[in-house]
């Protein structure tokens, strides 16, 4: 019962917080609108496409960026938390350090979400069709995809000591993952060697499987239930991994 | 049990530093308990360790009967913790931090809101509490850790540097709190402290650390009393030519140069003054001020490790850097 309890308040802790800070919800909202609008109907007009509109090939990969930014980005404010002491409050406090993890998963996880939810309903302003199949399938599947990115978000801050290596990150972690993810292109047509680099990016199952519940037409990657597969399976792998990594650190 | 706090053989090694250097103190219930010593003593090492934040490399110790390794959780269940740098969330107001704090801690609901309300009553924050932590002042972060360290009814409350980095009137509000907090609460309060003169009014007892050491362990009073002797102050226009006469005399026990002038260590000043002002007149020196001063614990400090303590502090930035981080923030 405590543990849940404490659970709870840090997972109110995280939503309080992204809640209030108007910059990022105005970002989360901006940022997107710049890459379907600008960056989508520029690229709709230069290219040929194959049969589908670019803008609406975007549109999921935008949803997966968003979820990855905002979990990472948040999944790594622990080091803010440890850096300013408020980390020190919740570690000694009597609950164990896997209430913690959970906590602080949800609470970004929940963000996340907010996020993600944001820009689908974005893209249903901007007339991506979005009927009750696709919503039904596409915001548990984004759940799916977001808990796997908090963790990784959470793993990196347990073992990052300095706020300096947060730049790093950015680009090491967030933009290679973004752009091997299938996003922006799609894989089927890049040559062998640097498909191998997508098909190790767990989000790559991500975007694919949007796709497949999004947009109408889309030639799958893999099918969705083997997408599935893999995103649950990467999802327990972190999980234990991030415990872990949290239950190590004093 | 009749020690709310014990320790024995407490050691705490970080590679070959050794931190905290077998410490063996008893706190009794209801005391006010410092640890004072300059900065990198081992105090926040100490407090660490019985706060089971930091595991000893050897020697043990209990809190409120618990054993800090073998039964840290309900260590943890049982006492209240205000750290050296701020550990609130500033993007909280302060009574969602004082709630968030209920439920790490579990104190049942129905008494959780009348409970904050009375903690922060003892600070005097109920009126800011619905505000965001981001508008408050030094001061005030601090009262609002001390409140939220009440807030589980912790039998034992460790506070660490609790006025560092603070001006002189917030220090004064705090050090006031702490004592009402030993009137109207049952508790004991430990804080480390490298501040004299905080220690002095405020603490029962005091044990004075120095290189990882205890270095000498009574009350304020007691440890001023053994120094058995006073201090006389003065200033004269040739200071150096001054301490060496008086050297020669074999006046003193001690001279030493300070910022004031000389200070001379002696055991009864009103037979020894004629004496020096003899020896000033006669050396043609002219003497600026004179004045008495009884022993302070700064004194004790100088007593036992030949050292004063502000000359032997280390890292005074830490709060310094804490507020910066406030700032930044």
């Amino acid at each position: 019962m405590s543990e849940l309890r404490g659970i709870y308040c840090l997972w109110l802790r995280e939503v309080r917080r992204f809640l209030r800070d108007r910059s990022r919800l105005i970002g989360s909202v901006i940022t997107p609108i710049l890459w379907l609008v600008i960056f989508g109907t520029g690229l709709r007009f230069s290219l040929s496409s194959p049969g589908f509109n670019y803008q609406e090939f975007l549109f999921p990969g935008i949803l997966g960026q968003t979820l990855l930014f905002t979990a990472m980005f948040m999944g790594i404010s622990v080091i803010w938390d440890r850096q300013f002491g408020f980390m020190k409050e919740i570690l000694v406090a009597p609950i164990s350090r896997t209430s913690i993890f959970t906590g602080k998963m949800l609470g970004v996880g929940t963000s996340a979400m907010i996020q993600g939810l944001i820009v689908l309903a974005l893209g249903a302003i901007i007339g991506v069709p979005l009927g009750l199949y696709q919503l039904g399938m596409a915001i548990p599947l984004m759940a799916l995809i977001t808990v796997g990115l908090v963790c990784i978000g959470l793993i990196l801050a347990s073992l990052m000591t300095s706020l300096e290596s947060f730049g790093t990150i950015a680009t090491f972690v967030n933009m290679p993952m973004f752009f091997l993810s299938g996003a922006l292109f799609p894989v089927s047509v890049l040559p062998l060697w640097l498909k191998w680099a997508f098909y190790l990016n767990p989000l790559t199952y991500g975007v694919d499987a949007l796709r497949t519940v999004i947009m109408s037409g889309w030639q799958p990657l893999l099918p969705l239930q083997y997408d599935i597969l893999i995103i649950c399976i990467f999802d327990l792998a972190v999980i234990v991994v991030g415990t872990y990594a949290f239950s190590r650190r004093s | 049990m009749s020690y709310i706090i014990e320790t024995s053989d407490l050691v705490k090694r970080f590679g070959n530093l050794t931190a905290v250097d077998r410490i063996n103190l008893r706190v009794e219930k209801g005391e006010i308990f410092g640890l004072l010593g300059p900065n990198g003593a081992g105090k926040s090492t100490t407090i660490s360790m019985l706060c089971t934040i930091l595991r000893p490399t050897s020697g043990t110790a209990t809190v409120n009967g618990f054993d800090i390794v073998r039964q840290a959780a309900r260590v943890r269940k049982s006492i209240g913790i205000v750290f050296q740098d701020p550990s609130i969330d500033d993007k909280l107001t302060g009574r969602e931090n004082m709630e968030m704090h209920a439920d790490l801690y579990d104190v049942p609901r129905d008494v959780m809101r009348s409970r904050i309300n009375e903690v922060l009553q003892l600070v005097e924050l109920n009126d800011r509490a619905s505000d965001m932590v981001s508008t408050y002042s030094g001061g005030m972060r601090r009262r609002l850790e001390i409140a939220r360290s009440l807030i589980h009814y912790p039998g034992v409350l460790f506070l660490d540097e609790p006025t560092i980095g603070l001006d002189p009137q917030s220090r004064d509000h705090i050090w006031n709190y702490i004592r009402e907090l030993k009137k109207q609460e049952d508790i004991s309060i430990i804080l480390t402290t490298h501040y004299m003169d905080e220690a002095d009014r405020l603490c029962d007892r005091i044990a004075i650390i120095d290189k990882s050491r205890i270095v000498a362990l009574d009350s304020p009073h007691n440890l001023k009393e053994q120094l058995e002797g006073e201090t006389i102050v003065i200033n004269s226009k040739d200071n150096d030519l001054f301490a060496s006469k008086l050297a020669m005399a074999g006046l003193a026990d001690k001279i030493s140069t300070v910022d004031e002038g000389l200070n001379l260590s002696v055991k009864n000043a009103h037979t020894v003054l004629p004496r020096v002002v003899e020896v000033a007149a006669a050396n043609g020196i002219y003497i600026e001020s004179i004045s008495l001063r009884e022993p302070d614990l700064d004194d004790v400090f100088m007593h036992y490790t030949g050292r004063n303590i502000r000359q032997s502090s280390g890292k005074e930035l830490s709060g310094m850097a804490a507020i910066m981080r406030r700032r930044i923030r």
